[in-house]
């Protein structure tokens, strides 16, 4: 038996054609994601929740804020937004052929397969954004064994599974709430270690996988579990827009991208490099961001008004504060940017009153007027 | 209406308006997204399902998906018998994938889960299914178009709402009158409208009365008016136009947005938008939106339109459906949970021996097989069996036995009782709510008053809406404890069947004074009432009578010990106190 989980493959997209003709004997696969067939709705393109996409631009800022939850109302342009994202990630440096995707700039937290390297080339690549989607099942979510390989060559090889697609990526969550059990858990995991750990089926295995995790749902149709809820980052509520011109605008638009994609997207090719760029300047310049004793001690006096558990909510602050003001051009974070993002940053921290529906963003801008002054 | 007018000529019978869905689903059933049939199984349906039929092309595609169809069986997954038998995996398409560029029809709507309801929406969204399972990682394209069947009694009992925001018409055949017909015009008419569609034009001023309609009858969905807008221009087409007409507005009107409605339009419909959020008005680029008398004439030719097509009972049944649609939390909707531990949510796999009843889980156990078959076929080179599977290869499913409480609020809002604690009664709900969170109950309000009880809440997990329902609970009237005792025990039942823990607590002054007739009289009260506690005693489930009276009364207690439950008065209890009591007793059943 030859354990090959930690040998060195060349990427290769599945070949979905010629699945019947397929040799016996094949080269192991890297879970390539498939190409998307239908365009993307563009993110510029999008009308009003200003609260979404600005949560949404502060991470692809920022990765490290930690992922964005949207809750609301339905047909708002929850899931479209999220996937619009994907089309504004610059891109990034990868190690050639590496199943995982490992930074070749990275101290440490590399692959088994890139440490056994001894020459790590570099490709550019873009930032993925995988969807997670309902029904699918932990194998495919962790990895597993290679079924194939096992099937054909009697090899006991690993499969990456979509955490492994998402390293240094987004990974969205459509329907977050109605995700099984299981399947929260197992994220919950890896998003607090940074590692996929894998026993099973005799294989052995860990991979890093650091990601940043987008859910979207509508909370009646269930409870997010609170652990799940502190991963993310930002948390954002989303309502339906009830001025007429607005909706006006969103069906407008929505129809005329339904009806000539191409066509629209192409009309906003131009908004939508600018923002590409924006955001590509905004994490050139987010190293360089100052931020005074005077902000810290602010967002450490807002938390301690708000008695939010642990330092996480802080942290993300400053952070969200950060990004925000890196997007906007500034140098240095002020009063206006914390105040700018402590709801999204804090109202899904706050000691849980389930009974409490609006109250915790409604505490938020009480704490907010209390400590930065109205 | 001239040429081509066959469709809008059959405008103004429920009848018509049924054919009229028929013809416009086959000239756009993907935009569409499909029709909600909301009818037991009659001859009418079938009639309107073969007349659907005989308008889609020859050889669509047509697959049924019952509510219980496995994820492998919809979604798709490793085709487990050509695995076998070519010694390699092979994906096996589901019926979404299978049913593309063709329909679905989903039998007992009503049963369909939530999740799996959330998986249909997906696939109408993106029209594709990702699969990632079973080792499989696939794509396939999905232009499907649903027929949901729903044969909800209830108005309740009704098809999950993220299915409902996607699908353009819900048509209730009961309406229709014996011996109605459905026709459908014939199919060189919907191959030329299907043709005419990519080149229809929408005038902005009708698109501004599809929104102003939608706002004028509550219905918030943006996908709404975007379903009205698909099914306007599929009028056009199939009255062979490519210019849309005010008519064809009424009819997207009266067929997508009356059956949404969420509220009557007022007398006078004023097109009176609210206040305009400067920042989201300038978001929205330079666009004709300049309210010109003419868009407010024909906003309100078209709300009038939807109104007249409201059936009478519409606005009762679409409020209680709301609630009915939010009330399937995460673990599904009925028959989803049951305990008999070959059913329910699978775990996933454990090694074991196959023995009767266990439930052999065949994937886990060829993965599990699948690495040594090199090395056994090398020991054991009889070369007639595709995988050689040894008994420690053996992997059975574990399914989830879970067993949920329902704590089933009931609580009397009677003018005897508001005046005395109302208050309190309040308090004390919402302590136990946040328990009932804490430990991942679903909670249930039923409030009596006057002369019936009312499910104010059908079991739910979302307490936020618990919450809002108790502090809008008015207060005033009789008592109609027989009344309320019946529409507890029936909630117990409906619970009980779905695999759950039923849990009354009662609150009440126990001054019954209405009877089940609606009678009143502090005697018929009483009797009936009494007589209505053997039934809760037979179904068995833990009960709690919290007598809010500021002196308890015999009849109180003699209830509870008919129903088989505990007494227990709170003279002088406040919130925590009543709270302590039942969170015990809760524990304790």
């Amino acid at each position: 038996m030859m354990m090959d989980a930690t040998g060195s493959h060349q990427a290769e997209a599945p070949d979905e054609a010629t699945e019947a003709a397929r040799p016996a004997k094949q080269a192991p696969r890297r879970p390539a994601a498939p190409p998307a067939p239908r365009p993307l709705f563009p993110f510029s393109a999008l009308v009003g929740q200003e609260e979404m996409l600005r949560a949404l631009l502060l991470v692809a800022v920022d990765p490290g804020i930690g992922g964005v939850l949207v809750q609301g109302d339905r047909g708002t342009g929850k899931s479209t937004a999220v996937r619009a994202l994907a089309a504004l990630l610059p891109p990034m440096r990868v190690v050639v052929g590496c199943r995982f995707g490992c930074d070749p700039a990275t101290s440490g937290g590399f692959c088994e397969d890139c440490r056994a390297r001894r020459v790590r080339t570099a490709t550019t690549v873009p930032i993925p954004v995988v969807d997670l989607p309902l029904g699918a099942t932990e194998d495919r979510v962790a990895g597993a064994l290679d079924i194939e390989r096992a099937l054909v060559d009697g090899v006991r090889a690993f499969e990456p599974g979509l955490l492994a697609r998402a390293h240094r990526g987004f990974l969205y969550i459509d329907e977050v709430n109605l995700l099984e059990d299981h399947l929260v858990d197992l994220l919950l995991d890896v998003a607090a270690s940074g590692e996929n750990v894998v026993e099973r089926e005799g294989i052995s295995l860990r991979h890093p996988a650091r990601f940043v995790l987008v859910g979207s749902g509508n909370p009646e149709e269930g409870e997010l579990r609170p652990q799940l809820l502190d991963r993310f980052g930002l948390s954002v509520e989303v309502r339906t827009p009830m001025d007429l011109a607005t909706r006006i605008e969103v069906v407008r638009r929505r129809d005329s991208f339904e009806r000539e994609p191409a066509a629209f997207a192409a009309r906003w090719r131009r908004p939508q490099s600018r923002l590409r760029a924006q955001i590509g300047a905004a994490r050139k310049r987010l190293p360089r961001i100052v931020t005074p004793d005077s902000a810290l001690e602010m967002a450490a006096r807002l938390c301690m008004a708000l008695g939010t558990d642990g330092l996480r909510g802080e942290l993300t602050l400053i952070r969200a504060a950060r990004a925000l003001v890196a997007f906007e051009g500034g140098r240095e974070v002020t009063v206006a940017e914390l105040r700018a993002v402590a709801i999204a940053s804090l109202c899904h921290r706050l000691r849980r009153n389930p009974l409490d529906e609006a109250g915790s963003a409604a505490r938020v801008q009480r704490a907010i007027t209390e400590v930065l002054g109205p | 209406m001239t040429a081509g007018g066959d469709a809008t000529r059959m405008a103004a019978q429920p009848a018509d308006d049924a054919s009229l869905a028929v013809a416009l689903l086959a000239v756009d059933p993907v935009g569409l997204g499909g029709a909600v049939l909301r009818a037991a199984p009659c001859a009418i349906r079938d009639h309107w399902l073969a007349a659907f039929r005989g308008a889609m092309p020859v050889g669509t595609a047509w697959r049924r998906m019952p509510p219980d169809t496995p994820d492998s069986r919809v979604l798709g997954g490793l085709d487990l018998g050509a695995t076998l038998a070519a010694g390699r995996p092979l994906a096996e398409r589901g019926i979404l994938a299978e049913a593309d560029d063709g329909i679905v029809v989903l039998p007992m709507a009503e049963r369909l889960a939530c999740v799996m309801a959330a998986r249909l929406a997906a696939v109408l969204d993106t029209q594709e299914v990702v699969v990632e399972r079973d080792g499989l990682a696939r794509r396939w394209p999905a232009r499907i178009c649903i027929i949901a069947l729903d044969e909800g009694i209830d108005a309740e009992e009704m098809p999950p709402a993220q299915l409902l925001d996607r699908i353009a018409f819900m048509i209730g055949l009961d309406d229709l009158p014996r011996g109605a017909v459905v026709i459908s015009p014939g199919p060189e008419i919907i191959a030329a409208a299907r043709k005419t569609l990519a080149r229809v034009v929408i005038q902005p001023e009708l698109l501004h009365a599809l929104c102003a309609t939608a706002l004028a009858l509550g219905i918030a969905s943006p996908r709404a008016v975007l379903l009205a807008l698909r099914a306007m221009c599929a009028a056009v087409a199939l009255a062979g136009r490519t210019m849309a007409r005010e008519e064809d507005a009424m009819i997207a009107a009266r067929l997508v947005l009356a059956p949404r409605a969420t509220r009557l339009p007022e007398a006078t419909p004023e097109e009176a938008p609210p206040e305009t959020d400067p920042a989201e008005a300038m978001e929205s680029e330079s666009h004709p939106a300049a309210e010109q008398p003419r868009d407010e004439d024909l906003a309100d030719i078209v709300t009038a339109a939807a109104r007249a097509a409201m059936p009478p009972a519409l606005l009762a049944r679409l409020a209680a459906a709301q609630q009915a649609a939010t009330r399937a939390g995460a673990a599904g909707r009925a028959g989803a949970v049951r305990r008999d531990g070959k059913r329910g949510r699978a775990l996933g796999a454990r090694a074991g021996r196959l023995h009767d009843g266990a439930r052999l889980a065949l994937i886990e156990t060829l993965r599990a097989a699948a690495p040594w078959q090199a090395m056994r076929r090398r020991r054991d080179p009889r070369g007639d069996r595709p995988v050689l599977i040894r008994a420690e290869d053996i992997r059975l499913r574990r399914y989830e036995e879970r067993s949920g409480t329902t704590a089933i609020f009931a609580v009397d809002a009677s003018g005897s009782t508001a005046l005395h604690r109302m208050a309190e009664a309040k308090g004390a709900v919402e302590m136990l709510l946040a328990e009932c969170y804490a430990r991942r109950d679903r909670v249930a309000l039923i409030a009596f008053r006057r002369d019936s009880a009312t499910v104010l809440l059908p079991p739910t997990q979302a307490l936020a809406r618990a919450r809002r329902c108790l502090a809008a609970l008015p207060g005033g009237g009789a008592t109609p404890l027989a009344a309320a005792l019946e529409a507890a025990s029936c909630l117990a039942e409906a619970e009980r069947r779905q695999g759950r823990l039923p849990l009354l607590i009662l609150m009440t002054d126990g001054r019954a004074n209405v009877a089940r007739d609606g009678q009143t009289g502090r005697v018929a009260g009483e009797a009936d009432a009494l007589a209505m506690a053997p039934l809760l005693r037979a179904a068995g489930l833990p009960i709690l009578l919290v007598d809010t009276a500021p002196r308890p009364q015999p009849f109180t207690r003699a209830l509870a010990d008919a129903m088989g439950g505990r007494h227990v008065p709170l003279p002088q209890a406040d919130a925590a106190a009543m709270s302590a009591v039942i969170g015990a007793a809760a524990r304790a059943a």
